[in-house]
């Protein structure tokens, strides 16, 4: 009972605290909302802009203002495998699977992490590489070795997949600022959330959505289409394609 | 100039894939093979997926064989019915090696198999085609003439039931061979991308005793058809063949191999066959190096599918 008590008091007191949050808003614009993957992509950088509004006087925030974007891309269960030797030959041997972890992760702030929040706020909030979610064990039990993890994160930092940047988000002015998310050729397609969260004395004072969608367009987006739903049809259309080339092939450089 | 590639989901320069089908395809004009064994290694190294490598090789086979098939039958060099027999072991051969695929692949151990099996083929055929180039090398030199095992010479395989008359090829051997034959290569064919002339070729000549008049003219005529069905059969069962990819290769694959046939014309036959088997052994050790050396990076990602 008296811990209820005492939970409910630190909630009330909280709230007393959180109370100026609703003293900021968040304004933000993506210089699109969509970007199309042809056949010439070598990546792409989408701009986001925003604004801290006032509502009423501005409140003089201890430390200044911080921002976090994060950009999640389409979700995607991977698998995460360690090579191993096995009879003198190195091959895939454990794995840890990974449910519906991003694709895409782009975390952009004015500063490091650890000194926008503390470790546990961060995480209540997944914000940060806290996105990325544990393995997958058996059904519903998941890990807490992080091993996998780790690597699951490195190699798509690699691939400039998963980017972590404190100097990502730029401000103009005290209350203007510009964020840069890069996205590389291999980013995959669907629809991306970009959420920008306002920090300031370790609490996040406000939070503002939007989406971002990357399609395939031309050639590329019928070659697909047509291979994962018209699979025969795709394949006898690539046989006579191939056929028809080296028929032309024959007829060209015909030397008899 | 970058592509970006649909299936393999990958952006690779355009003039990347045409040289390497222009070189390939030079090899392949050279030695009157189709090329693929070099192939599909090239793309898994230059970060095409194995699985999608295997299956976007198969059209590229398919094109570079078509045209020196229509070459060669112009000349008359292709035995049908003897090619049609074989097509008939290739097609089912080409089931198989389908089916196989799929089900490693949803084992998670396809790359594994592709790898193993590149290392032990290509090792076993290389060195055994290396030994047998230095020795015809050496008689050569030696002042003796070069003796190819005359037909006539008969071995088991001829002892066997169900016999049958090839004309053109002036052959009299039994079905099952036959048969055997183009399933093995309608087999390894799908499943590691190869268009496995480099096999078929010797199959031909030592076991059934086909002449050299018909031997290249037949071997293509059938890669030319299980390739083909290769394309159909990974494009309907995995959705993996890369149309992009594969058309690059083979514009690069037919151009190369007309300058690769010149310049094999003008060299010794023993000499080829010495380069090729060295071609084929340095593919094989490179595979097992991949498998024998500790990698250095031991961890990998797979997607598995989408989530939400």
């Amino acid at each position: 009972m008296k811990r209820i008590a005492v939970a409910l008091l630190s909630c009330a007191l909280l709230a007393v605290t959180n109370a100026p949050a609703s003293a900021e808003r968040l304004v933000t614009s993506l210089s699109t909302h969509q970007v199309l993957v042809s056949s010439n992509f070598t990546g792409t950088e989408v701009v986001l802009f925003g604004s801290i509004e006032h509502d009423g006087a501005p409140v003089r925030r201890r430390g200044g203002y911080s921002l976090v974007v994060t950009v999640v891309g389409p979700r995607e269960d991977m698998v995460v495998r360690r090579k191993a030797r096995v009879f003198g030959i190195w091959t895939n041997a454990q794995s840890q699977t990974f449910l519906k972890a991003p694709s895409y992760l782009a975390v952009l702030s004015n500063r490091p992490l650890d000194q926008i929040a503390p470790p546990e706020t961060l995480r209540r909030l997944d914000v940060g590489m806290n996105i990325v979610p544990l393995p997958q064990l058996a059904a519903g039990i998941r890990s807490s070795d992080e091993t996998f993890r780790d690597e699951l994160i490195r190699l798509r930092k690699q691939k400039h997949l998963y980017v972590e940047d404190a100097n990502g988000v730029t401000f103009l002015t005290p209350d203007l600022f510009r964020a840069n998310i890069r996205l590389p050729a291999e980013a995959p397609v669907g629809s991306y959330e970009v959420e920008v969260r306002l920090f300031a004395e370790n609490t996040s004072l406000a939070r503002e959505t939007s989406a971002l969608e990357v399609v395939k367009v031309g050639v590329e987006q019928f070659l697909a289409t047509a291979a994962r739903d018209h699979g025969f049809l795709y394949g006898l259309a690539t046989a006579l394609l191939a056929l028809l080339t080296g028929w032309l092939a024959s007829i060209i450089f015909r030397r008899d | 100039m970058q592509i970006y590639l649909p299936i393999a989901e990958l952006p690779v320069n355009i003039f990347l894939l045409l040289g390497m089908g222009l070189a390939v395809g030079f090899i392949s004009g050279m030695f009157g093979i189709g090329g693929g064994f070099l192939m599909t290694p090239l793309l898994i190294f230059i970060g095409v997926l194995p699985s999608v490598a295997v299956a976007s090789v198969a059209p590229h086979i398919a094109a570079s064989s078509a045209s020196s098939a229509i070459s060669y039958w112009r000349r008359n060099a292709i035995d049908v019915p003897l090619a049609m027999m074989l097509l008939v072991g290739g097609t089912v051969g080409t089931a198989s090696g389908v089916w196989l695929f799929t089900l490693l692949r949803s084992a998670d151990q396809l790359d594994l198999i592709i790898a193993l099996s590149y290392l032990i083929l290509l090792s076993a055929v290389g060195g055994l085609m290396v030994t047998e180039a230095v020795r015809a090398i050496v008689r050569s030199y030696q002042g003796h003439p070069v003796v190819l095992r005359r037909p006539g010479s008969h071995t088991w395989i001829h002892g066997l039931p169900f016999k049958i008359r090839f004309k053109r090829s002036k052959i009299y051997v039994s079905a099952i061979p036959v048969l055997g034959i183009g399933f093995i290569i309608g087999f390894l064919g799908a499943l590691m991308g190869i268009g496995g002339g480099f096999l078929l070729v010797p199959m031909l000549i030592y076991f059934l005793r086909v002449p050299t008049a018909t031997v290249i003219g037949t071997s293509t005529a059938l890669t030319l058809v299980t390739m083909a069905a290769a394309t159909v059969m990974h494009a309907a069962a995995n959705h993996l063949v890369d149309a992009m990819l594969a058309l690059i290769l083979m514009v690069g694959g037919v151009i190369g191999a007309q300058f690769g046939a010149r310049a094999g014309q003008s060299m010794k036959a023993e000499r080829l066959r010495l380069l090729l088997g060295m071609l084929v052994l340095g593919v094989g050790v490179r595979f097992a190096l991949e498998l024998l050396v500790q990698p250095g990076q031991l961890f990998s990602i797979r997607v598995i599918g989408g989530g939400a």
